[in-house]
């Protein structure tokens, strides 16, 4: 996995609240293999008319946000379904951290094994970052994983992270490379699995 | 040698530890992996590493999310037929056990787990699909995983957890006459916040849940993922163990007692502590529906579509962005709202209790709108058949299909129409989930065979009783 540090990009800001997975990636689009990239379906149906035309309205589409890297959402952002195409989506569109006042806590996991970051920032901050985005001249953010901050200009502002998914994220680390460490102790449960509650195993 | 009281979920938590890291990053022990053709991104990622699926004796593929429920075992999609095929390719290659389109046992996984006794007190089961947290029911801790914790779990076994956080709602009294586990749900949601239990695991406890049956507290543990909690439990009891009990994969004789030894101590000691409690009186839930985008924006069917308050701007935006969405005027009566299709399906409503529910509103009937009832498994269909539910459904004029995810999504096809507005026994009102451009209002069964006579949101208890 691609580590993550530090980046600086354009940073739009989406404002919305209850972003739901749903809403990231439309269902009918995960039929698709990723070979293709799943980018063109980032908030499909907010973007693009029934007849498939883009509207061009929607602030991701503005030329100004034209790039961007960070999304800024509002809370409870991808909540709902488990589908890690929502993640694949964002991160094909090019998106390397999202920024809210709350996620749905798979997002949040399925974020990380992909090398994105989830940045909890609370409001009133979160307002701050917000307005900042919608009048600056170029809007862009840079966001510091080892500092825990994000800024732009003279602007400063705290995130939150969990210490353990902020420790993968700033080493890339793979899980299943770290948990192959531990097959002995996985052995270890089996067996005893197997000697006192067989049907756990299927064995009854 | 005493130990601290724990909770139920502390119980099950411990019991599947394999290893704990110093960060408190916690290797946890999978009983019971499901996967579906969703799944297939983490089946690529086993095929990048070569790698072997680690127990196939407890990984189990369901084909629910693109499966037909018409005209079987036709697809006329390529790319759905496709999604279907990659799963039992996938089974056939790494050797677990498919209950693929053509099995007497086919249906929704998280109904069929449970009906095979895959799903035991006690157990960790896991899926790639949110709604995993329906096994909860049984005292089992269960919750929904992403494309690369399936990779994991199918590689390994095992998953990284941190442990959430606790929190328990109590419910006392008990629900009115019409009045579901599926109202107790919304309301549970409606006031706790579509992302307000998040971090944490939802022990249901007291006299009302006690009093559920089976199917009915699969429906309470399966919303609990809409109030944004990673999943939910609830205390086994007599009434799980009976219905465990002969189950497939059940154990038998043998081994049953020494599990039932062990299902017996899945209770929350006395002293337990909890992060969060909440308290909620069943007899006061009315039935309830959804006027908006998400499952939280429910009221009482008396009730009436909120109006915009000026004074919280971002509330009034989501506001009136969701009235645009379902064509809704502010402050409009929920009876008001003219539906014009009824879905009775998915993994929250379509067991056998919830389809007779529907009949019961339905029998003598004719329905105003048209609508599909798609029951939840091949065993559900079979027994309601044999008690003569199907043609209670079709007398009514609805149709009655073969089992899978359904309308609930729209993967395999059964979406509504831009503009159509739903009467729907599922679990998510999101945007185009039904469909793009489609309206859903979440409900019973019941209350979604209500809405089937009038054309209208229906108070299910205001409909007469009719004779014979
Ligand atoms: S019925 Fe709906 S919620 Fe349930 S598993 Fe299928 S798609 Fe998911």
């Amino acid at each position: 996995m691609q580590p993550f540090t530090k980046l600086h990009g354009v940073a739009c800001p989406l404002a919305l609240a209850s972003v739901d997975t749903d809403q990231l990636i439309p269902a009918r689009f995960m039929v698709r293999s990723r070979s293709d990239g799943y980018g063109g379906y980032l908030l499909h149906d907010l973007r693009f008319a029934a007849d498939g035309e883009k509207n061009g309205a929607f602030v991701l589409d503005l030329p100004r946000y034209a790039g961007a890297k960070v999304l800024v959402a509002a809370g409870s952002f991808g909540t709902g379904s488990s589908r890690e195409a929502a993640v694949y989506a964002l991160w094909d569109y090019g998106i390397r951290c999202v920024i809210a006042s709350s996620f749905g806590d798979i997002f949040t996991s399925n974020a990380t094994k992909n090398g994105l970051l989830a940045a909890v920032v609370a409001e009133p901050a979160l307002t701050v970052l917000l307005g900042h985005l919608a009048a600056a001249d170029s809007p862009a953010l840079g966001v510091d994983l080892a500092q825990q901050v994000i800024t732009s200009g003279s602007l400063s502002v705290g995130f939150e992270v969990d210490p353990a998914r902020r420790l993968q994220l700033l080493n890339g680390w793979d899980d299943i490379d770290l948990t192959l460490r531990y097959s002995a102790e996985i052995e270890a449960y089996k067996g005893a699995l197997l000697a006192r509650q067989p049907w756990r195993l299927l064995h009854a | 040698m005493t130990t601290a009281p724990r909770t139920l979920f502390d119980k099950l938590w411990d019991s599947h530890v394999v290893t704990t890291r110093a960060d408190g990053e916690t290797l946890l022990w999978v009983d019971r992996h499901f996967v579906h053709e969703g799944s297939h991104h983490a089946f690529r990622k086993l095929d990048e590493r070569n790698a072997k699926v680690a127990e196939p004796a407890l990984t189990f593929g369901i084909a629910d999310h693109y499966v037909p429920t018409r005209g079987r075992p036709a697809i006329a999609d390529a790319e759905v037929a496709g999604m279907v095929d990659r799963l039992s390719a996938n089974a056939v290659r790494h050797g677990f056990r498919l209950i693929g389109l053509d099995d007497p046992e086919q249906g929704i996984v998280h109904v069929v787990g449970p009906e095979l006794g895959l799903t035991l007190p006690g157990l960790l089961v896991v899926c790639g699909d949110s709604h995993t947290s329906t096994h909860g029911a049984f005292g089992t801790y269960a919750f929904g995983i992403g494309a690369s914790e399936v990779a994991h779990v199918l590689m390994t076994q095992t998953l990284w957890q941190r442990k959430p956080k606790r929190m328990r709602i109590t419910v006392t009294g008990a629900l009115g006459p019409h009045v579901s586990a599926k109202d107790l749900a919304l309301h549970v949601i409606a006031t706790v916040g579509v992302n307000g239990a998040q971090g944490h695991v939802v022990e249901y406890a007291g006299p009302a849940i006690a009093g559920l049956s089976m199917e009915a507290r699969q429906t309470l543990c399966n919303m609990s993922i809409e109030a944004g909690a990673r999943c939910a439990v609830i205390a086994p009891d007599e009434a799980t163990f009976a219905w465990v009990r002969g189950r497939r994969h059940a154990p038998t004789s043998d081994t049953l007692d020494a599990a039932l030894a062990i299902w017996h101590t899945l209770v929350t000691d006395p002293g337990a502590v909890f992060d969060r409690e909440m308290e909620i009186d069943a007899s006061a839930i009315a039935p309830m529906v959804t006027w908006g985008v998400s499952p939280e924006d429910a009221a009482p069917i008396s009730g009436y579509v909120p109006v915009l308050q000026a004074s919280d701007p971002v509330r009034a935006s989501y506001l009136s962005d969701a009235f645009t969405y379902m064509g809704l005027t502010p402050g409009m009566a929920l009876t008001d709202i003219a539906i014009n299709r009824v879905f009775i399906g998915s993994c929250t409503n379509a067991r056998l209790e919830d389809l007779r529910a529907a009949a019961a509103v339905l029998r003598g009937r004719r329905a105003r709108i048209p609508g599909l009832v798609s029951p939840g498994s091949s065993a559900v269909k079979r027994a309601a058949e044999a008690e003569g539910i199907d043609q209670v459904f079709t007398d009514a004029g609805l149709e009655w299909a073969d089992p899978g995810c359904s309308m609930c999504v729209g993967m395999n096809g059964d979406r509504l129409a831009p503009g159509e507005r739903c009467a729907s026994t599922t679990n998510r009102n999101f945007r185009g989930r039904q469909g793009p451009g489609g309206r859903t209002h979440l409900m019973s069964p019941a209350m979604a065979a209500a809405a089937a006579v009038t054309g209208h949101l229906t108070d299910v208890r205001t409909l007469p009783v009719l004779e014979g």
